[in-house]
């Protein structure tokens, strides 16, 4: 990962924009996901999450929960020992 | 002889459609293949996952340092429901769970694990589940006779009486070994379809992962949580002791998992950081306990719990230094903050043969 400031994730043109951010910094697995699962049951179709954690496994647990939940997972990136992932409520 | 009960057995009824069953799935290989017999015939399957706070899985690989090259760790459960094409359930139940670690019925295995009271509450749970969300049956992917405590001939019917699940819990994997579930005698679950599967081998269950296509799965592991682990059970005994009774914060629990653990004298403790990512997720337990750093040398960031003495720090700064760089320095300086206080004392590094290897817990 680059150390530019705000890059987008891998494999998109910009940072997307949140309507809700999850701050699972410094929780261990599965915490990260339980977090977003609950602020999920808060959302709408359509609407973006962030979950920023420092769990390394969120990098492979996101993607996995979105395509277990039917959720669209809409890209991570890393600075430093920070993960920000971002998904789609149910858009999978 | 079909194995599928027939039409005018008096236990017969329609199976529903869909037909909708709820699995308990770890993500290791055994509750994969439960999960897969049961969706090549046509049923709907969710799975649930329980969060008790001593999950093995990762939390090793995510607290230390990463080793060069390695893979992110993963939540294996997610990761087969990934696999599966299914939705899984995470359901948190750490805080009920703490009565089972502490006080189980039915005993402990080789170290501090309640298999058997745990095995009951998870089903327990999932049967709760299965009614308030419209689920036929349950199922698991024990099998008979591959774990000494809970997956016994004698321990099946405690888990099926004591959860409340009674015959709606098939375990798909060793069922031509047991007695018909329900759904079996009424015909919704082809029976010829499942296993008899037993024992420790784990030839049968790898030879029908290749059958079915299934090659991403974790090798087994010992147990499925740290209770299993003798490392973290003696962390635990020994926390259980000087507190003088069997208790625990979800706070405890994390922190046994990182960090070396001495214990100079009854009545404090020190967890020591091992690297970088020890020290940061240390760093995240300040509050509450007692913070000691070596002040202009790179070091291990160590916490004390418990009720030590001014005399105790400044000889749990003695022993600290000498987990850092600061052990070849004649004196260094130590950083105590206690409570957003900060202290520095000036110390001589402990000598090697002033250690004593019974501190370590
Ligand atoms: S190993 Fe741990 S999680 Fe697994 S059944 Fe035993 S107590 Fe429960």
């Amino acid at each position: 990962m680059s150390d530019v400031r705000d890059p987008a994730p891998d494999g998109m043109d910009s940072v997307p924009v949140a309507d809700r951010v999850v701050d699972a910094r410094r929780l261990l697995c599965p915490m990260p996901i339980l977090k977003a699962e609950g602020a999920m049951r808060e959302m709408r179709d359509g609407e973006v999450l962030e979950v920023r954690a420092t769990d390394p496994g969120l990098r492979n647990d996101l993607p996995a929960w979105c395509r277990s939940q039917g959720h669209r997972f809409a890209g991570m990136r890393s600075q430093g020992r920070e993960l920000q992932g971002w998904v789609v409520k149910g858009m999978g | 002889m079909s194995t599928l009960t027939d039409p005018l057995s008096p236990t017969f009824e329609p199976r529903p459609e869909p037909l909708r069953a709820l699995g308990l799935l770890s993500g290791g290989l055994d509750s994969t293949l439960a999960a897969r017999l049961l969706m090549d015939q046509g049923i709907e399957v969710e799975c649930v996952n329980f969060h008790t706070g001593f999950c093995i899985q990762s939390h090793t690989g995510a607290l230390r340092n990463p080793k060069p090259g390695a893979a992110p760790p993963r939540h294996d459960a997610l990761h087969a429901a990934g696999n599966l094409g299914i939705r899984l359930h995470l359901v948190d139940i750490a805080e009920d769970y703490v009565r089972i670690v502490t006080d189980p019925k039915h005993g402990y295995g080789k170290n501090l694990n309640p298999c058997l009271d745990c095995k009951i509450f998870m089903v327990q749970k999932a049967h709760e589940m299965m009614r308030s969300m419209g689920f036929h049956f349950l199922f698991t992917g024990e099998v008979l006779g591959q774990r000494p405590m809970s997956q016994r001939r004698d321990t099946f019917p405690v888990i099926d009486r004591e959860s409340g699940a009674g015959g709606w819990l098939l375990r798909p994997l060793t069922a031509l070994r047991m007695p018909l579930t329900e759904p079996e005698k009424r015909g919704w679950v082809d029976r010829s379809r499942l296993m008899g599967f037993s024992g420790r081998n784990r030839k049968p269950q790898m030879a029908l992962a290749r059958q079915l296509g299934i090659v991403d799965y974790p090798s087994p592991a010992g147990g499925c949580c740290f209770l299993t682990d003798e490392n973290y059970a003696r962390k635990l005994r020994d926390l259980w002791s000087y507190r003088g009774e069997r208790s625990y914060a979800m706070e405890d629990i994390l922190l046994l998992k990182a960090g070396r653990h001495l214990r100079p004298a009854p009545h404090y403790k020190l967890v020591i950081g091992r690297d970088d990512s020890e020290n940061h997720f240390l760093s995240g337990f300040v509050e509450g306990r007692i913070l000691i750093k070596a002040r202009d040398i790179p070091g291990p960031l160590t916490l004390v719990e418990g009720t030590p003495s001014p005399d105790d720090l400044i000889f749990a700064c003695r022993l600290a230094a000498r987990f850092g760089r600061a052990r070849e320095l004649p004196e260094v300086a130590m950083v105590v903050e206690v409570q957003g206080s900060r202290e520095i004392h000036q110390v001589i590094p402990l000598p090697a043969h002033e250690m004593d290897e019974a501190w370590y817990v």
